[in-house]
Parts: structure tokens; sequence; C-alpha cells
């Protein structure tokens, strides 16, 4: 098979259906990384440099009681060891987390979690530094550790967080969405209720790339240069400006290329402030690059939900509400990264993609020993566990009701008539065609043909399972009057500049981790002003040369940022219509724009282009009346809602009745995520979340002992899937343009990681069906799916 | 320690401590960055490069063991200006997004291709088994290697189809 060929069997290409301006165009980032150029944290190299290393606890709960450093401090190599004590002098031992507690930079009173940065060592090399660690001497009293989420409220379970004044248990927070009254009153009244208690494990999103930054601290100018892991730059200098009391304006955050993301270079880590002030007490650039060990078991986490769904409908399968009731471990410290007034996320989107009469959310999260996060791996703020409970009970009920799962959703759809739609926890989905979406995916699939196939190999003894599922996100935080973290309400700025020769620079405030943000915003602002992205330049991950904007997690680099490129970009063609009035001699409103010129109505033959505008502005003929010269805008988008992608997902599983290993055949993904921008990139992202799915659904757990050691500390005992374990993705798409963003574009980073875990378990347990298996907890691994085969799935934790 | 090696054809000659990482010398000694590195158990592959025509896992050779040996990193994949097909396939076939996994699954790529000039789709996923992807899935990277297989074993002139970003203004 040619490539050609192999291509078009893969993207399943609706060519009539056109995406935005340049479509598949190839990346502009991409000649620097294979050629290995591209600069990621790591490779920065400052004259002087110093290296950082973070001495961690081996426990997971303990007070300490004495730290020796002076063997470390001989060491020759050895500039400096910095202690918690020694921080607290600073006033910097604790600082705000991104959900408004606090967390320890170094412990000074206890450690909470195995892998709590305890000390820190800037030594002249990588290796002396990580020497001079085994040389600090730390006593610690062993307390007894909460692992535990279910014991975690127990009247006799230990207090981890004493540092907060008056706290006597190990409560974190309450969290409720939608009506508990009229919910239980439809409960009451339904034919059927299916109740299931669904563990959405701990995983780790785990980039390639580790945390790490290179602080820069320039004494004389009282300045901070810092190169650091960061998918929200301003984000961070505003939090260091409130950390370390350096003013704003003195700090510039670099971020570099980075490694990917996923979510765990949301939070400001221990290690970044580290290295700051290993910075500041050397007089020396000072680098910190964690290891992958330090990455997994320090660094921030996702899920970790105890739920327990409820689903209520009729005998002919109208679902009627939906409630849970979800224990949430929050590790030591909340270190959730997600807008303040929504501790629990976006998670009230648990509704998913249905007509539905009540719901109703509960949630109560609790600090346990291990290490803080919860909002990461392409989660969406907790949309991956809101759409994994529903997806999975909406199966569940299937299973009782002895319907096919693809039936039971169509008939209970929202329908596109009835957007925008105001779901029962008080979501407006934009836009939707649910019903569309899923017959493509079912027809891709030729789903009555896999139920044919499944049938016979049953009847043949083997184990074949069909999953369906159906997700709706929010993605594009957000409204600034909702939605803000520690204060900083999450609009983005743009900058557009256009040169006197017509080339041009866009500035944005996300940041890019692989997402290829230098080639997408290009075709924005290409489609909307006329010059070829090649000409189009994208700056960003710089503070000092970029405007202010929360930063890329949560898919929202296209729903907010990309809303900005494109207004800034009409903003700049408003006025260069004015300028080629000027140059017309014609009104503003007899000029018509035809992408890259303004032409005079009904006269082809009197045009300027873009690049002859952008010259007039720039040049010393006149310009109009009240006209500056220049040719160049800023904005700041502020959202007026989320954007809501959506998509039908099937997948294929055989699993091997003598072994119970899963394998994933085949996938089938139809996304909508409105208009497309480059369908190449699109693709791309929707393969990386599948792998992802498969990772979680079958593979990935950050698991503990009962004493706290973290079992999970490599990629030799987390496991991610390599080419052998992900088929060859098959993938498809509609297009329902999001009502209120200026393109029409809905954001689909996460989209495949929200909606393929619940794809791939249905799967299982549809193959597991012989057994009389209605729910198993991911990760399905073999041990696992043996155990639910011989009748006793257990919970993962 | 003194130990001296060719790297992409250029003999080096360093004063090394006897326990550094082939990795660690390449990217902080010789400030050939493109060799990442991604775990501490062999396990990620971003630190592929080639040791004597073999890709191996540079953070699991010390650099004494690379001494009078011949190393090939991704800074060494072009040639006289002109890409590796290798190099040209992933660009055409969307094989990276973060480019952190890139230069070690190219390493590893091109070596199979100069032993197996037209590999089945089985066959490039069981080469790249060792390495991992957090971003792109695989399977546009095992397009990129098919792109690379239907195009060659030497540089083509391919038509440069963008150029790189160039600065800020
Ligand atoms: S750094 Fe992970 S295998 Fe070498
Ligand atoms: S492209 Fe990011 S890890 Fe492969």
């Amino acid at each position: 098979m040619t490539i050609a060929e192999e291509r078009k069997k893969v993207d399943h290409v609706d060519n009539d259906q056109k995406p935005l301006g340049h479509g598949r165009m190839l990346r502009k980032e991409d000649p620097r990384f294979v050629r290995g150029l591209g600069r990621y944290c790591d490779d920065v190299q400052l004259t002087g440099m110093l290296h950082l290393a973070i001495l961690r606890s081996p426990v997971a709960h303990a007070r300490i009681v004495s730290i020796d450093t002076s063997a470390a401090e001989a060491h020759p190599k050895v500039k400096a060891v910095v202690t918690g004590a020694a921080l607290a002098e600073l006033g910097l031992a604790w600082m705000p987390t991104l959900s408004n507690d606090v967390q320890a930079v170094l412990a000074t009173d206890k450690v909470r979690f195995q892998g709590q940065e305890v000390a820190f060592v800037v030594a002249e090399d990588r290796y002396a530094a990580r020497d001079a660690l085994e040389l600090i001497d730390v006593e610690y009293d062993v307390l007894p550790p909460v692992i535990d989420v279910r014991k975690a409220l127990a009247a006799d379970a230990p207090v981890i967080r004493d540092d907060l004044e008056g706290k006597i248990d190990n409560h974190c927070f309450d969290w409720e969405a939608g009506d508990e009254a009229a919910t239980a009153a439809v409960f009451e009244r339904a034919d059927v209720v299916v109740t299931e208690d669904i563990v959405y494990p701990r995983v780790h999103p785990a980039p390639m790339e580790t945390c790490g930054a290179v602080a820069d601290f320039d004494r004389v100018e009282g300045r901070l240069t810092l190169y650091s892991t960061s998918q929200a730059p301003h984000a961070h200098r505003t939090l260091y400006a409130i950390v370390a009391g350096l003013p704003e304006h003195k700090i510039r955050v670099i971020s570099p290329d980075i490694g990917g993301g996923f979510g765990n270079k949301v939070p400001i880590y221990p290690g970044y402030v580290c290295a700051i002030v290993g910075s500041i007490v050397t007089n020396k650039p000072v680098k910190w690059m964690e290891d992958r060990t330090e990455n997994l078991i320090s660094t921030g986490f996702a899920r970790d939900y105890v739920m327990r769904g409820e689903i209520a409908a009729t005998r002919d399968g109208k679902i009627l509400a939906v409630r849970t009731n979800v224990l949430a471990d929050h590790g030591a410290f909340n270190g959730t990264a997600a807008p303040v007034k929504y501790p629990a996320g976006f998670f009230g989107v648990f509704t998913g993609s249905y007509d539905l009469e009540a719901a109703h959310a509960k949630m109560t999260a609790v600090y346990t020993n291990k290490a803080p996060g919860g909002v990461a791996y392409a989660c969406s703020f907790r949309i991956t566990e809101a759409v994994y409970l529903v997806e999975r009970l909406v199966d569940c009920l299937a299973y009782d009701l002895d319907m096919d799962p693809v039936e039971l959703r169509m008939k209970n759809f929202i329908r596109p008539e009835q957007f925008p739609y105001t779901t029962k926890t008080g979501w407006v989905y934009d836009s939707g065609e649910y019903a569309t979406a899923m017959n493509k995916a079912l027809e891709l699939a030729g789903y009555e043909e896999l139920r044919r196939e499944q049938a016979e190999r049953r009847a043949r003894g083997e184990l074949m399972g069909i999953g369906v599922a159906f997700f709706t996100e929010a993605v594009g935080a957000g409204p600034r009057k909702d939605m803000d973290i520690l204060g900083l309400g999450m609009a983005d700025g743009c900058e557009l500049r256009v040169h006197p020769t017509g080339k041009a620079v866009v500035r944005l405030s996300v940041q890019s981790q692989g997402q290829g943000h230098e080639t997408t915003f290009a075709q924005i602002v290409a489609e909307e002003i006329g010059i070829p992205p090649e000409d189009i330049d994208v700056v960003h991950g710089d503070t000092d040369n970029t405007p202010f904007g929360l930063g890329t997690y949560g898919s929202r680099s296209t729903p907010v940022s990309g809303a900005a490129a494109a207004l800034v970009a009409r903003k700049v063609r408003d006025k260069a219509r004015i300028i080629a009035s000027g140059m017309l001699e014609v009104s503003v409103a007899d000029l018509e724009w035809q992408k890259g010129a303004f032409q005079v109505k009904g006269d082809p033959g009197r045009s300027v282009t873009i690049q002859q505008i952008a010259m007039r502005a720039h040049g010393a003929g006149d310009l109009p009346d009240g006209i500056e010269g220049g040719l160049e805008a800023q904005i700041c988008y502020n959202p007026s809602n989320l954007t809501y992608p959506f998509g039908a997902y099937i997948c294929v599983v055989d699993v091997d009745p003598g072994t119970a290993q899963v394998k994933v055949r085949r996938f089938i993904a139809v996304d909508d995520c409105g208009t497309r921008i480059n369908p190449m990139i699109i693709e791309g992202q929707i393969h990386g979340g599948l792998t992802d799915g498969v990772g979680m659904a079958l593979m990935e757990m950050i698991s503990f002992d009962e004493d706290g050691n973290c079992l999970s500390g490599s990629l030799m005992d987390y496991l991610i899937p390599t080419a052998l374990e992900v088929p060859d993705w098959e993938t498809g798409f509609t297009v329902t343009p999001s009502p209120h963003h200026p393109i029409g574009a809905k954001g689909v980073g996460e989209s495949a990681t929200v909606g393929s875990p619940p794809a791939i378990v249905n799967a299982v347990v549809d193959a597991l069906k012989p057994f009389g298996i209605r729910h198993a907890d991911m990760p399905l691994t073999p041990s696992r799916v043996w155990d639910a085969m011989q009748g006793h799935p257990l919970p993962p934790i | 320690m003194q130990v001296s090696m060719t790297v992409n054809g250029e003999p080096v000659t360093r004063d090394i401590e006897a326990r550094m990482l082939l990795v660690h010398f390449l990217r902080d000694e010789l400030g050939l960055t493109g060799t990442h590195w991604g775990c501490d158990t062999s396990n990620c592959g971003t630190c592929v490069a080639w040791l004597d025509n073999e890709p191996v896992k540079t953070c699991t050779v010390l650099a004494a063991m690379a001494g009078g040996h011949e190393v090939r990193t991704v800074e060494g994949l072009e040639q006289d200006g002109r890409l590796d097909p290798v190099q040209e396939g992933f660009m055409q076939c969307h094989g990276l997004q973060c480019g952190f996994c890139t230069p070690g699954m190219m390493m590893t790529a091109r070596a199979l291709l100069d032993r197996d000039p037209d590999p089945s789709e089985e066959t490039i996923r069981e080469a790249l088994s060792g390495q991992i992807c957090r971003c792109t899935g695989y399977s546009n990277i095992v397009r990129s290697v098919q792109w690379a297989a239907a195009h060659g074993t030497t540089a083509e002139p391919e038509e440069p189809t963008i150029e790189p970003a160039g600065s800020a203004s």
C-alpha cells in the first residue's frame, strides 16, 4: 500500500468540508526539531552556571527532628546547601498553591509525602550536586501515614495538615452541583436505577521532558530571568512576584521549547523556587532538572476520584437523571490548578451528552500523605473523570436493560434544536450535532458487521469486545466573571504587528508544548489578514516579549487565544481598510476585502494589497485624518462562554482467554471541534490522546503501599504505551462551529484523552460479558482482567 | 580521565570523570543537545544515538566506553546541507509534536532503514518499541518512517517545504 493510500485509509477525510485557509500546512517549528536544534530547558547553558539537586523525603509522614548539612557543605564542589529553616528566615519556606492552599517549598516541620522536598544543594556540576545529597543527614520521627483515601476522615486518622490553624481532620473541601431534592424525586419514580462504584485511579502525565528551570538573578539590577518548563509563563511570573516579593517588571519568565506538558507543567513546583533562591544565594545562574523518579513521585498527579454513580431511567431506556458521590484524594497539599470557583474543576459536566430531568453531584475532598496535584494529564479540568463516570454508567444501564449501547445513547442525546442547552448543573452547551457524529463513527467502524463478528467469535469462545463512548467537553476557560486563577482573570492578550514590507509578527500569551502554535496561529492570522503564513512569525513563551495571558492547558489555546488572534487581525484589517480608502480615494464603504487586498467595489482594476497598505502605513505619504502611522494592534480577549467540542468513539478489543491480555485491535474516533484550523495537527493531537487512553485504561497507575511508598516511581513501574500497544488510529470528523467563537473553533487538545478511556473500558467489559461482568476498574492489566474473569473485579485502591 | 572518540565525523578529546554517561558527555561537554534525556531506567529512548552504527541508549553507556569508537547523533543526520529522508519524512507526515522523543526515534529509524529499506508496519513498530512518545500516538511516526523508506536511503534534494521560523522582530 502506498503512503497516499495508507493515509486515505486512516484519515477518512471529507474533502468537501474544507478546513480553515491553509489547512494541512506543514509545521513551521519542525525544521529545528528534526535537526536536534530545539532548545529545551536542559539545553540552556549560561556562563558560570551551577547545578541544583533536591533532597527528598524517603517516608510519607514524619516529623523532622534534625538536619545536619555540615558534611555536604564541606564537599569541595558544593556552593550552597539550603534547608527549610534557612528558607523560613527569608519567609520563603511556604508558597501559595494555585488553589489557595499553601505548600512547603522545603519542609520545616513535617514531611507529608514520600518525595517531598527537604533541602537542596547547589554544586559545580550535576553529579557533584547529587553526591552531596548523600552527605546530608536528616533524622525523622516517623508518623503513621494516611494512604487509604476512604479512611482519611476516620476519627483516629492522623492529622496531616497541622500547619493549618485549628485543623483537626483531613478534610480539604466539599463541593456540590445540581439539585439534590429534585434528583432524589426523579430517582424515586424511575423504573430502573443502576448504581456502580467506579474508581478513576491516580495517574501521571509524565511528559518525556521532566520539569526544570534555570534561574539567573542579576544582583545589580535586581532582575530575575527564569527559564522554566512552564505552560503558563505569565501566571508564573505574577506568582513569583507575590511569593518572592520581587517586583513583577524585574522578572522575566522564558518558557523555551517544552517537551510535552499535558498539565504537568502548570503548577509552580518547589524546585523552581529553589532554583531562584539558589541563584540569589550563589550569585550565579542555577539549573535544576528533576529526574524521572522525582517527576513521577512529586509533581502534579491526575484523577484519583472514588465515585459512586447512579443512573435512573425508564424501562424503555429514557435516561431521567444521574447522581454521584465522590471522594477526591488531593494529596498532602491542595495543588489543583483550576479556576478558583471550581475546586472540582469542570466535573459538573458529568451529565454528559444527554437530555436529563435532574442531576446532582456531591464531593468530599481529603488530604492524604501523597503528592499534591489533581488537575493534569489532559483532563480539561476533571472532565476526564466526569465523562468516564457517565459513559460507564450509561453502559451499565445498557447492560441491565439488555439494550445496545449505541441505541441507548441515540435515544437520549441532546437534540440539535435544543442548543444552546443548559444542563441540570448549569453549563450552557454552545452547539452540537451528536447523532451525526455517532452515525459517522458507526459507519467508519462498520458497527453492525462488528457485532455480527462478535457473535460468531463468542460462539467460538473468543472474547471480543466493542466499546462505545460519546463525550462533550467544556473547554476554553474562561469568562472572567466566573473564572480566575488566584485572582487572575482567564483572558488572553494578543498583539499583531505588520512591518513596512508586509511581513508580520504575532505575539501570544499561550505556550505551546508541542501543539504547533507557531504554525496554527500564523494560519489564523493569515486567514484574517491575507498575509501568507510563511510571512507571519509567532512569538510566545517569553513574558518580556508577549502580552499577558494565562497560558496553555485545559484545551484553552484555540478557544481563547485563537479568538484573540483572529480579532486582533480584524482590528488591524479595519485600520488597513481606512488607509486603503485614502490610497484609493474612495469611501471605506466602497471597499471590499478580497483576502489580502482591498478592492473598490465593482472595479477589480483598483485595489491595494495588504503589503502596499503596510508600506503606506509606515511611509512618508499622507494618511487619512485621525489615523496614526503604523499597522499594529493589541487586544485582550475575554470569552463569553466555553466551547463544547464532542466526539463519538468506538473501540474494538480482543481479550486473550488464557492470559487475560487486552489487545486494542481498532479504534475509531470521530471528533467535532468546530472549525478546523490545521487538520493534520488536530489528528496528531487526537492520536496522542487516544494513546493516553490506552495507557490509562490498560496500563498506567500511580500506586502506593500501606506505608505510603510510591510504587510507580520509574518508567519500569509506571507503564506508558509504546508503538506495540496501540493500533493504527482511525479518525473522522464532523464540523459544528461554535456560535460565539470568532472563527467557530473549539478546543481539541484533550478530547481524545477524555473520550478514549471509557470507550476502551466499555470494550473490555463488553468482551467479558459472558462472565456476567458489568463493571471493572482501570487499569485493566492482565491480572486485574483475570480477577474479573474469576468473578471478583476488585477496585484498584 | 581522558577520552577520545569520533562524533559525527569529528575527532574529540575531553578530560572527564570516569563515571560520566555518554548522554551527558554529548550534551554538556560537546553541546550536542539534540540527544535528550528522559528517564533513569533506560526505558524512554529519548537518548538514542549511534555507537559504531548501532543505535544505543546513551544514558546506559559510559562516555569512557565510547572511547575510540564512532558516535553519530541527530546533529549528524543532515549531510552537506541535505536532510536525511527520515528527517524529511518526520516533517512531511507530522511524526513529531513536542519534538523531545524525535531525535531518538529518527536515529533508530535510520538504523532500521539501513538494514531493511522496506520494513513492514509491524517491523517499524517493533524497532521503535524501546522508545516512548507521549505526543503522537505513533501512527504518524510509522508513516514518517514509511515515507523515508519510499524516498530512498540517500538524501535526495527535496525542496524544503517550509523555512525555519525566524527570530522575532
Ligand atoms: S534517558 Fe531514557 S532511555 Fe536513556
Ligand atoms: S513528540 Fe513529544 S514525546 Fe514524541
